[in-house]
């Protein structure tokens, strides 16, 4: 029989006001279950905002506080400021921001948390666009992907610029640990959760947020959607620990990333040279992702426990 | 009772050290900087337990404050000018959270240009935000009101910012004897910040959360109604910290000579000196004069302000900020709490001392000159080297 390794106890409530098959709802509900009820969240302006409901009422079992949208990484660094001077060894803080309000207008409070060696978590959930205010192109939108501000027209095919490298700058901020996560793949989720919980430090995940409003496929193909985008190599699952690169699902073969581009309509415009240039980009990414892994490979091989091969 | 010789700007970190405060975060500017300098060698000394967030702006610096306030800690920051416009958003959430924070502001005149005297434009461009601001003449009184305004922003009936400003370098950077409380004096007027009202981890609790216009108003009304308890409020703040210092400064208008005078100058911080001496001089020489020293600018005094007038012929209101479209900001307060008193007297509004121009005995003496035998105006601009303009009512 199968070891179920994903704590039972559920923090995140029914009767949240997220869309049907949202990633972010998912990945907070993840979140909690690898960190418990002892966590205190701050929340900026985003969909989250409102997906935990509003007053008097509160979809999550935990502190919940609320900041304004580019103040996230210096809200957590109150909370846990309070907390050590008033004595509070057993709580978690943690950011929960979303990808317009981490890597847009956030960056400087988040830059200014992990260089102060900040004992908190930030996560950022990327649904790739600012969503709660209606599908705008944030630093985090893909290239070719369609927008609000992004739009398709005969000359034009979405966003001309690359994605912002967020796990690249948090890096070079040297954090205590850093990891990507999908909810398309909860233990390998729960997992990372649970280990960045014993860590001290500042802490950061990049989290897979799948928008099916936004993204405009349907709402039931969330999961799916997050299997094609680690298997075909556009959100590859790390951590990075003290500097070394572990690979935590192995891909052997990676999926055309047309299977991911077409399932879903905000890339419909991209001919096939757009998409030849996104799977080279895609492919050297994560040549370069594994080469890093390799260096950072301790000399005896020891396979990472979840590794699988893909379908 | 221990005296030091020390600057406006090291009475705010004493009173900080005195007040036991276990967050500070801050971001450097001038001329506010020497406050958290003195408070960040209190805590690397092991003087001060307290943690000392060091953030990468004043936008961040009071978000710290504000989220350490909303899990229970008493909580300091400090600023000036273009910090606190940075701080304007935060300055919302401070108190539509309720979040008892004291700030230190010392005053620093708007760029462009760059200018880093004082000017009261910073703090007045925050009148609207829900945070009680006092205004201070001297370095000994910039303590005590630091001491008073964590006791008023903790009090359960108010639970609102409160911040204490002081004029760049007038007090910021000038030395004077200050009497420094006993930390067990301090103990005595300011007990541990009351723990009801935070975050309680473990349990199930949003701080801020959203809502519609269901609820949107109540939350209004409740700042509204705690902004209204601050007088009252104060009143039995000032009483207990005379009882245990011997000092008060007088209420939110403390005033001077003023009983019946022909001619009333208000006036905001360190003008107030200047102009005090003024009064004696002008009293010597038989005019009736007098001196309204506005300590409390948010809520404005209004009941203590008709008080004063009522028995005044003239009033003249020093501003040291101009709010463009309708004149000198207090001056505005003053005629608006007049507006429906009986006997009221014609308000003249001051221009004097922008951007860190001396506000002189002689200017003083020219605006008592003004209120004694001019006609009533609208907005007299002091010493402008431009030309002097004077525009009149009606």
């Amino acid at each position: 029989m199968a070891k179920l390794t994903i704590p039972a106890e559920e923090w995140m409530y029914p009767g949240h006001a997220a869309c049907p098959g949202c990633g972010a709802a998912l990945s907070m509900r993840l979140l909690l279950k690898g960190l418990g009820p002892r966590t205190i969240a701050s929340i900026p302006a985003c969909c989250w905002t409102v997906i935990a409901t509003p007053y008097p009422t509160t979809a999550l079992g935990v502190n919940v506080m609320d900041n304004p949208i580019e103040a996230t990484g210096a809200s957590i660094s109150g909370l846990r400021a309070a907390a050590d001077a008033l004595g509070m060894k057993d709580v978690t803080v943690v950011g929960f921001a979303g990808d317009g309000g981490t890597v847009d207008i956030g960056l400087q409070a988040l830059s200014g948390m992990l260089e102060r060696r900040t004992d908190a978590i930030y996560v950022m959930y990327d649904n790739e666009a600012y969503m709660n205010t209606g599908v705008q192109r944030s630093g985090a939108t893909p290239e070719g992907a369609w927008t609000t501000t992004t739009p398709v027209f005969k000359q034009t095919h979405g966003k001309t610029e690359p994605k912002k490298d967020i796990m690249a700058i948090v890096l070079a901020h040297m954090p205590a640990y850093a990891a990507t996560l999908n909810p398309s793949f909860p233990e390998d989720f729960v997992g990372k959760v649970e280990k960045a919980k014993t860590i001290h430090g500042a802490r950061f995940f990049h989290v897979y947020a799948p928008c099916p409003p936004g993204w405009r496929y349907s709402s039931e193909q969330t999961i799916h959607m997050g299997r094609l985008a680690t298997d075909s190599g556009v959100f590859p699952l790390y951590e990075v620990e003290d500097g070394r690169y572990r690979i935590t699902r192995n891909v052997a073969r990676l999926r055309p990333v047309e299977e991911y581009l077409k399932a879903q309509g905000r890339f419909d415009a991209l001919d096939a040279a757009e998409v030849a240039t996104i799977q080279e980009r895609v492919q050297a990414g994560w040549e370069r992702l594994k080469e890093r892994a390799r260096a950072a490979a301790p000399p005896a091989p020891t396979p990472p426990p979840m590794a699988v091969a893909a379908p | 009772m221990p005296q030091k010789v020390i600057s406006g700007n090291q009475a705010q970190s004493y009173a900080a050290l005195l007040a036991d405060v276990q967050v500070i975060s801050a971001y450097p500017i001038t001329p506010q900087t020497t406050i958290v300098e003195k408070l960040a060698d209190f805590v690397a000394s092991g003087e001060l337990k307290a943690q000392f967030i060091k953030v990468e702006s004043e936008h961040s610096a009071l978000q710290v404050c504000v989220s350490a306030s909303a899990l229970g800690a008493r909580t300091y920051t400090a600023t000036s000018s273009q910090g606190l416009l940075l701080m304007h958003e935060l300055m919302h959430w401070a108190s539509g959270l309720r979040a008892p924070i004291v700030m230190g502001v010392v005053n620093r005149a708007v760029a462009p240009p760059w200018n880093i005297g004082a000017d009261h434009t910073d703090t007045i461009a925050q009148r609207d935000t829900g945070w009680v601001q006092f205004y201070a003449e001297s370095n000994q009184e910039v303590l005590d009101t630091v001491l008073q305004a964590f006791r008023l922003a903790e009090d359960p009936a108010v639970r609102l910012p409160v911040m204490v400003n002081e004029d760049a370098f007038y007090l910021s950077h000038t030395y004077e004897p200050v009497d420094i409380p006993e930390h067990a004096q301090v103990e005595r007027f300011l007990p541990a910040r009351d723990a009801r009202a935070v975050l309680i981890p473990g349990k199930a609790m949003r701080v801020g959360s959203f809502t519609g216009p269901d609820h949107y108003v109540e939350f209004r009304y409740e700042l509204a109604k705690a902004t209204a308890a601050v007088l009252p409020t104060l009143r039995n703040v000032e009483e207990d910290y005379e009882r245990i210092t011997g000092r008060s400064h007088g209420g939110p208008i403390a005033t001077y000579r003023a009983e019946g005078a022909d001619a009333v100058l208000l006036t905001m911080g360190t003008a107030s000196t200047t102009a005090r001496r003024v009064v004696d001089e002008l009293r010597a020489e038989g005019k009736k004069v007098g001196l309204a020293k506005l300590r409390l600018f948010r809520p404005f005094p209004v009941a203590e302000c008709r008080a004063v007038a009522r028995s005044v012929g003239r009033l003249g209101v020093v501003d040291r900020s101009y709010t463009f479209g309708t004149g000198g900001p207090a001056a505005e307060e003053v005629r608006a709490a007049l507006y429906d008193a009986p006997d009221r007297p014609s308000v003249t509004s001051f221009l004097a001392g922008v951007g860190g121009r001396d506000i002189t005995p002689k200017m003083v003496r020219r605006m008592f000159r003004t209120l004694l035998e001019g006609p009533p105006t609208e907005t007299v601009w002091q010493d402008l080297e431009v030309e002097t303009e004077v525009t009149v009512h009606g």
